[in-house]
């Protein structure tokens, strides 16, 4: 960790010094608003250093345009986040804000961003607000709308043939979305649903009653520290074997699967990214991060480089002009060209993408860890639920 | 008061009016946001300090109303934007109207709870203030119609004011500080009077007020009422601020902040949680920068590490708290 | 029937595992006079040990045994570093300075560990479910937890009520000052006092482990269930704590488990999921607000001769 850390204040100071060396223009601001500390940490942390990469593959630029990128942690408060997006925004003239991790921030941000003519690029959180009637011209969401993510599981868990499930999730609107999002496509049967609390730690009454109601399958979006005290206890349970789980990529992330090692054995999830997928953007990716931070790359990292190569795209376009020209900048943005990591991407008309979706299970390597496997594909060009509330074009 | 607190008195106040000259002076506007939110956690903070420091009542929970205050104005707004109504009442944008429901509700809320907790006393008591204001986060969690954990995103803006425009940033401000200003003249006639008097005696030995015939719990519960209705107002202005309102507000830390800032500042002085409200958020936004400044990027995010022995330090050596720094005399209740 | 049976037998479980998160801490507590906020994080000490030491050795034994032996340790630092001068203030200062332990132990562990969760799992002998009762199927695991929390209480029980230490304890909770008089070392006492407090939250800890997100602030979600648990048993008691912890781990329980199929009895599905889950969030929480109005002292006040 602490390799990597230095590292990043080396990148930092180049990216620096690179602005300042072509003094032909000033270097475009970004502001990366994210979650660095708390137990979601990770999450942040994998979107910054994705996005990070792609700055320093073009040695302190994007799009051939120079570029200052500066990140505050938000630790997960939306007052937080308000105090940093007032800053970047009035006082740095950031003209792009990116790296909001969470649900709760976004709000917050976004229309802070947009009031003041930024451009709003989400590395991440897509709430159905911002997709559907609120959706603005100047917001992008480059991993997904919140929905896709459990609505892929719900294609997935009825292609593999499923007849009827149990679906858990806590008691707050992130949860209830993801339920929803899991039925829309669902075809089988509900046979339970609970609402657990947000942060519980003992499961042992829910697990009681998914085994009472033997369910075929077990879907659940427990993000973070209760998807892991959750899979623990049911593998502890003995019903790992007798009922399967599908769930969607962020519940089984590769910091999960690292946290619940072998229990993770044969977990199924879907994604619209995974670090096997084959092609040419994925590959320099993976190589590039395992070697700038001498660790394996989450989703999020993907997303977070994803977002940064969206960017380079559109600066490239515009000759590195955003508020100065906004009209361009968008079309260039809406118009994504660009290699995802992911394959095939583009946008909506909401500005949300239509993304692939594959299907996971986790495996064991030779060397003992433990790693998601893409085995096959699930859906493809699936779009978000919101799009047609929407009045975009 | 001595000339020492009649100093700071004066210099605060004259600072506070000046502030946002001097901010646009010095080219940093943005940070008025900032000065704002210290305004209204010194609010906040003084109002815990009626109950903690002059009353000795060790709340654990006045974030609760902290949090009743901003969701009246958040839930209001939102019925505004929504057209939908609440109990047959539709909502509303009126400052004049929301505010002091937040206040008149919190206030309600703190009775009642002032009146079942007041019956404990000692660590039991900061327990089970704790205990309900656990209870409201988790309800907060749950009302899905105002997004749950998520809040309420104020979409119209800030409330209304008439003649005032409260989405000029340099305004809100100044409503703010009147606000701010307004309850420190009410405390200090409050300490001086016979409540106040009353209330001191009860932390110093509530069996001897007793004694007395004094009916302690009612002038306790008094102190809670007022303590929490100002606190309501506080997470009104701030659910303003911010234009937002979450579970956040009501968080089991939040309340350890609140104490954190009177305790910083200087338990039982007038403009204690004033001073320790602004070194608190002085230093949660500053300190991350003050690593990145001298080298340290990688421990940015972990300004926690220093502010936590700051905290431990300050309770262990500095009782007196910064005020105490200043003045060099003992608190007004020491 | 079974169900409802099973559910009872998981809130036991919940309560004896809440038991052994609380004992330390209401001993503490009890004794010393000392509200300690950081208890929550010697739980994690104990946990993210467990994990190095088991990851390092390949036993989760010996992995328990250095969560346990690191969770004393940190804890007597501790005590000689912050706690000790906070004897003879009042319950604020308490409070305050240990608030300010969890926010520097947190970072601490955050930037020697990282934030992504760490892994270790019990053998696996200890990992498997069995048929208790036919129809009744349970984790081993959890059954060893229930064993060790009810060694753990046995032992406390014998310490305080048999052994001269046990006396000494019993004198220091009535009257700190008459101990000192009789000529035992106080401080030393409850140095050790502190340390043994922060072992039992250290074991706690690292037999959470298995079952838990091994996590940077995993301590605070417990903490505050722990405060309930001590509160309602009446503070410094220990059978008062195992009391409160099974109340509080059998009320948590079944209203998770019931209280949204009761309100479905009369409301519609999706409102009776929200506001149950709503309750029974809330639920431990009323319980003890109840108790509190009801007996403000706890379910078993300890007579002291000090406040």
């Amino acid at each position: 960790m602490k390799r990597s850390v230095k590292y990043l204040a080396s990148l930092a100071a180049a990216s620096l010094l690179g602005g300042a060396g072509l003094a032909n223009a000033e270097p475009v601001k970004i502001g990366m608003i994210t979650t660095l500390s708390t137990g979601a940490g990770y999450l942040g942390q994998d979107v910054r250093d994705g996005f990070l990469l792609a700055v320093k593959e073009e040695g302190g630029k994007l799009g051939g345009i120079d570029v200052e990128v500066m990140v505050e942690d938000d630790g997960r408060k939306p007052g937080n986040g308000k105090q940093i997006a007032d800053k970047f925004l009035d006082k740095e003239g950031a003209e792009i804000i990116t790296g909001v991790i969470f649900s709760n921030i976004s709000p917050v941000v976004a229309p802070l961003a947009l009031k003041a003519g930024a451009f709003y690029v989400s590395p991440n959180s897509a709430p159905s607000t911002f997709a559907g009637k609120q959706c603005h011209e100047n917001y992008f969401a480059v991993a997904w709308q919140n929905d896709s993510l459990h609505e892929s599981a719900g294609i997935y868990a009825t292609k593999l043939g499923y007849n009827n499930a149990y679906i858990l999730a806590p008691n707050y609107q992130a949860g209830k979305d993801s339920l929803a999002g899991f039925k829309r496509y669902f075809k089988g049967e509900i046979v339970g649903e609970t609402y657990t609390k947000l942060g519980q730690t003992d499961y042992a009454a829910e697990i009681a009653k998914v085994r009472d109601a033997k369910p075929e399958m077990v879907f659940h979006f427990l993000p973070g520290g209760m998807g892991i005290n959750f899979l623990k206890q049911y593998a502890q349970a003995g019903l790992k074997d007798e009922i399967p789980i599908v769930v969607s990529s962020a519940s089984m992330d590769a910091g999960i699967v690292k946290a619940v090692g072998e229990i993770a054995l044969g977990v199924k999830s879907s994604s619209h990214w995974n670090h096997d997928l084959d092609n040419e953007a994925n590959k320099a990716f993976l190589t590039g991060f395992r070697e700038a931070y001498d660790r394996n790359p989450t989703v999020y990292a993907g997303q977070g480089y994803d977002t940064a190569k969206l960017i380079a795209s559109a600066l490239k376009a515009t000759g590195g002009k955003v508020k100065d020209d906004p009209d361009g900048f968008r079309a260039a943005m809406k118009a994504a060209n660009f290699d995802s990591v992911r394959g095939n991407f583009k946008f909506n008309t909401n500005n949300h993408p239509i993304n692939d979706w594959v299907g996971r299970v986790v495996e064991k390597a030779d060397d003992g860890t433990y790693y998601n496997k893409t085995i096959e594909v699930v859906a493809e060009g699936l779009a978000d639920a919101y799009a047609s509330d929407c009045s975009l074009k | 008061m001595n000339s020492g607190r009649a100093l700071i008195a004066v210099t605060f106040t004259v600072l506070a009016i000046a502030l946002p000259y001097l901010l646009s002076a010095a080219g940093e506007e943005y940070l008025i946001g900032s000065a704002t939110r210290i305004v209204i956690y010194a609010l906040a903070a003084m109002s815990l300090n009626l109950i903690l420091g002059y009353g000795g009542m060790i709340s654990f929970g006045h974030a609760a109303y902290f949090g009743v205050g901003a969701y009246v104005v958040g839930i209001a707004s939102f019925h505004v934007f929504d057209g939908s109504t609440i109990f047959g009442f539709a909502g509303t944008d009126a400052a004049l109207l929301a505010w002091p429901l937040a206040i008149i509700l919190s206030g309600l809320f703190a009775l009642v709870l002032g009146a079942l907790c007041l019956r404990t006393s000692g660590a039991y008591f900061i327990m089970i203030t704790l205990a309900f204001a656990q209870m409201l986060f988790f309800l907060f969690v749950s009302l899905e119609q105002y997004g749950g954990d998520d809040g309420v995103i104020m979409y119209n803006g800030r409330n209304t004011l008439p003649g005032l425009d409260l989405g000029n940033d340099t305004t809100f401000y100044y409503v703010c500080l009147v606000f701010l200003i307004g309850f420190s003249l009410l405390m200090s006639s409050l300490i001086q009077s016979r409540f106040g008097r009353v209330l001191r005696a009860c932390k110093q030995n509530e069996d001897r007020m007793r004694a007395l015939g004094c009916n302690t719990t009612q002038y306790k519960l008094a102190a809670f009422v007022i303590a929490g209705s100002v606190a309501g107002l506080a997470g009104a202005l701030n659910a303003n601020l911010t234009e937002f309102v979450s579970p956040d507000y009501v968080h089991w830390t939040k309340s350890g902040d609140l104490m954190i800032m009177v305790i910083l500042g200087g338990i039982g002085t007038l403009t204690g949680p004033i001073i320790g409200s602004a070194a608190f958020l002085l230093l949660e936004e500053f300190l991350p920068v003050a690593f990145e400044t001298v080298g340290l990027v990688d421990w940015k995010e972990h300004w926690r590490i220093v502010f936590g022995p700051i905290l431990i330090v300050i309770v262990l050596f500095a009782r007196g708290g910064i005020h105490s720094l200043i003045v060099r005399g003992q608190s007004d209740d020491r | 029937m079974t169900l409802f049976f099973e559910q009872l037998l998981n809130g036991l479980q919940l309560g004896v595992f809440l038991f052994l998160v609380s004992a330390g801490l209401t001993l503490i507590f009890g004794i010393m006079g000392v509200i300690n906020l950081a208890h929550g994080s010697l739980f994690m000490v104990g946990a993210f040990l467990a994990a190095t030491v088991t990851e390092a050795t390949g036993s989760f034994f010996i992995g328990l045994a250095g969560g346990i032996v690191a969770a004393g340790l940190v804890g007597m630092l501790m005590e000689y570093l912050v706690i000790q001068h906070l004897y003879h203030r009042d319950h604020l200062d308490q409070v305050l300075a240990t608030f300010g332990i969890i926010l520097f132990a947190n970072e601490l562990v955050a930037m020697i560990w990282g934030r992504t969760p760490l892994f270790y799992s019990a053998p696996d002998y200890l990992n498997g479910s069995i048929e208790i009762i036919p129809g009744i199927i349970y984790p081993v695991y959890r059954l060893f937890i229930i064993a060790v929390g009810a060694a753990v209480a046995i032992g406390l029980y014998l310490i305080i009520a048999r052994t001269r230490v046990g006396m000494l304890i019993r004198a220091g909770s009535t009257n700190r000052d008459m101990v000192g008089v009789l000529g035992v070392n106080i401080s030393q006492l409850f140095l050790l006092l502190f340390g043994f407090g922060a072992v039992l939250a250290g074991l706690a800890g690292a037999m959470a482990g298995p079952l838990i997100s091994v996590e940077v602030g995993m301590g605070e979600q417990q903490l505050i269930l722990a405060f309930v648990v001590v509160v309602i048993g009446g503070i410094g008691s220990v059978r008062g704590a195992l009391v409160g912890a099974v109340l509080v781990g059998v009320v948590d329980t079944l209203g998770r488990a019931f209280i949204p199929d009761i309100l479905k009895t009369f409301m519609d599905p999706a409102s009776a999921d929200g506001i149950g889950a709503g309750l029974s969030s809330m639920s431990i929480y009323i319980l003890m607000a109840i108790i509190l109005v009801l007996k403000p002292n706890g379910l078993f006040p300890v007579v002291s001769a000090r406040h």
